[in-house]
């Protein structure tokens, strides 16, 4: 105690640690503060005469925009789907890797590659390739059996999206959950199978709340990098047909860099980030319930 | 486990994981296909491969200028983001103070921000500068939203280090300087060089403020890629060479750094 002390006094560590302090301070308040100004004015991009304050008007434009309620939900259905999709498969499929079989190393790496694939090639892999009406991989697979073809983006618009995203994402909870899963302690298995514990209950009672730290975890990130899914929407649907893979994302760039609306994508901005803050605390909080034993 | 178990559960996961695995062959099959047989229904399995679309992406559409962006962008904000974060990670996790937790938890809190929250502000910033479709822009970005994740991972690689060896290079009378340069840098070289491949990763895969903030000039591969999102059902095997040049380095980063992702993407809560 006291050498670390002596240490402490003869090492200043503030210069080593407030760059980076410091340049995460300017990140995120700058951006915040103006966002938030921009939020209460009046200001377009294309009609430089129009300043000055407004007051709430951007949030009373934006709250009664009869498109906003169903914006919200599919921000949401499109967060919470693709996180119940990504840790439940990753769940069950971690407790199946985690069995040590022939060429694990190798059927692993297949399965987390699709993280690494940048978003921009997922969506048009899937798009073209795979879900396209007529030269699809699906369409020729669907026709070939005598079943009729579907359109995947115009009639499953919101599905095809949260397909494409649970691909993307579920190597990420996958690799995440087998990770904490092989951390598991082996004796502990070994007495709960002495116990007479089958493999169904191992992995509910023993499994699953070992995992539930890395759950808790990537329920916290998935909020994040989810509710900015934007790539995905703006290379295959652009938030159509309609609005019908409109989210908060894409609501605002369509705002802001098409209508050059700053107020208003300002006040959707704020919207989005009460939104991350909320959704994220009650999703932890009620994960910590369930899974913290 | 007994041996059909296990042989049934390699079975299913094997399946799965080739089913998974499927979309990505299926472009790397495209890639080699001229334009007519990558359109070509029923789906073609069976071909005489061409590499004629990765030259023609090469010369019509100018790949290696994307290319380019994209590795100048991702090392640079990698270097930056290193230079940043190793003496702070290095300072909390062999110094520790009363407000270290804190200051660790405040950083972690900066990723509850989301990137579309501040789109506006960084878009009309980047025009007032004079940065919007510059590659210091994205660097700048780049930088900035690895660097909580960056500190983090280190933090957790130092704090693993014996404190005692410092102690005993400093009693030896070595400085500071000499302590870091011949003691603890060989011993965290691969903390730091997972961290960095990590944050190349990220900043490669980066495309939300790739596809906002350039046009033609300062454009990653993620935005180019997505430039081909325009003309339907044109091109398909050509879009499948590049987005095969596009992921290969980082499909190679990613296999060899699977252990070390945890812990990054995860702040160090599962290793």
């Amino acid at each position: 105690m006291q050498r670390d002390g002596h240490s402490a006094a003869r090492v200043r560590t503030i210069p080593l640690i407030a760059p980076s302090v410091g340049a995460l301070l300017v990140w995120m308040i700058v951006p915040l503060a103006m966002t938030l100004w921009f939020s209460f004015r009046r200001y377009n991009l294309l009609n430089p005469m129009l300043t000055g304050f407004a007051g709430i008007n951007n949030y009373r434009f934006l709250l009664r925009d009869p498109a906003l309620p169903s914006i919200l939900v599919i921000t949401v259905v499109l967060v919470l789907a693709v996180m119940v999709l990504t840790i439940s498969l990753g769940v069950v499929l971690a407790a199946i890797f985690n069995t040590g079989f022939p060429g694990q190393g190798i059927a692993r790496v297949l399965m987390i590659s699709p993280f690494f694939v940048m978003p921009t090639v997922s969506a048009l892999i899937w798009k073209n390739l795979l879900m396209h009406p007529v030269n699809g991989l699906f369409a020729g697979v669907l026709r070939s059996l005598g079943f009729p073809v579907i359109d995947w983006f115009s009639s499953f618009p919101l599905i095809s999206i949260i397909i494409i995203v649970t691909w993307e994402w579920l190597p990420f909870a996958f690799l995440i959950l087998l990770t904490a899963l092989q951390s598991l302690d082996e004796e502990q298995l070994e007495a709960a199978r002495l116990d007479g514990a089958g493999t169904i209950a191992v992995f509910f009672f023993i499994q699953v709340p070992h995992m539930a730290r890395a759950i808790s975890v990537l329920v916290m990130m998935e909020t994040i990098f989810l509710l900015s899914i934007f790539a995905e929407i703006y290379v295959t649907t652009a938030g159509g047909p309609g609005i019908a893979t409109t989210n908060l994302p894409f609501l605002i760039y369509q705002r802001a860099l098409l209508a050059f609306n700053i107020g208003g994508a300002s006040a959707a901005g704020v919207i989005a980030i009460i939104l991350a803050n909320v959704l994220a605390a009650l999703l932890i909080r009620t994960v910590a319930r369930r899974l913290d034993v | 486990m007994s041996g059909v178990k296990t042989w049934l559960a390699g079975g299913v996961a094997w399946l799965i994981a080739i089913v998974n695995f499927f979309p990505i062959f299926w472009m790397l099959l495209a890639s080699l296909k001229t334009e007519v047989e990558a359109v070509q229904t029923p789906p073609l399995f069976i071909f005489h491969p061409t590499l004629a679309n990765y030259r023609d992406i090469f010369a019509l559409q100018g790949y290696a200028g994307y290319a380019f962006n994209s590795i100048a962008i991702s090392v640079l904000a990698t270097l930056l983001m290193l230079l940043v974060a190793v003496p702070a990670a290095f300072a909390m996790a062999f110094y520790p103070g009363r407000y270290t937790r804190d200051i660790l938890l405040w950083m972690l809190s900066t990723k509850m921000l989301p990137a579309v929250g501040v789109l506006v502000p960084i878009y009309l910033l980047s025009r007032d500068l004079g940065l919007l479709d510059t590659r210091t822009a994205l660097v700048i970005i780049d930088f900035l939203s690895n660097l909580p994740i960056g500190v983090w991972m280190l933090f957790t690689f130092f704090r693993e280090t014996p404190k005692d060896i410092i102690e005993a290079s400093r009693i030896d009378g070595a400085n500071v300087g000499q302590t870091i340069l011949y003691v603890l840098l060989p011993l965290v070289a691969p903390g730091i060089a997972s961290t960095a491949l990590l944050s190349v990763i990220l900043c490669w895969n980066e495309a939300f403020w790739s596809l906002n903030l350039t046009a033609h000039n300062a454009a990653p591969l993620t935005a180019f890629i997505a430039s081909f999102s325009a003309p339907q059902g044109l091109f398909w095997a050509r879009l499948s060479a590049a987005s095969v040049l596009a992921i290969a380095p980082i499909l190679a980063f990613g296999w060899i750094s699977q252990r070390q992702l945890v812990r990054g993407l995860t702040f160090g809560a599962v290793k």
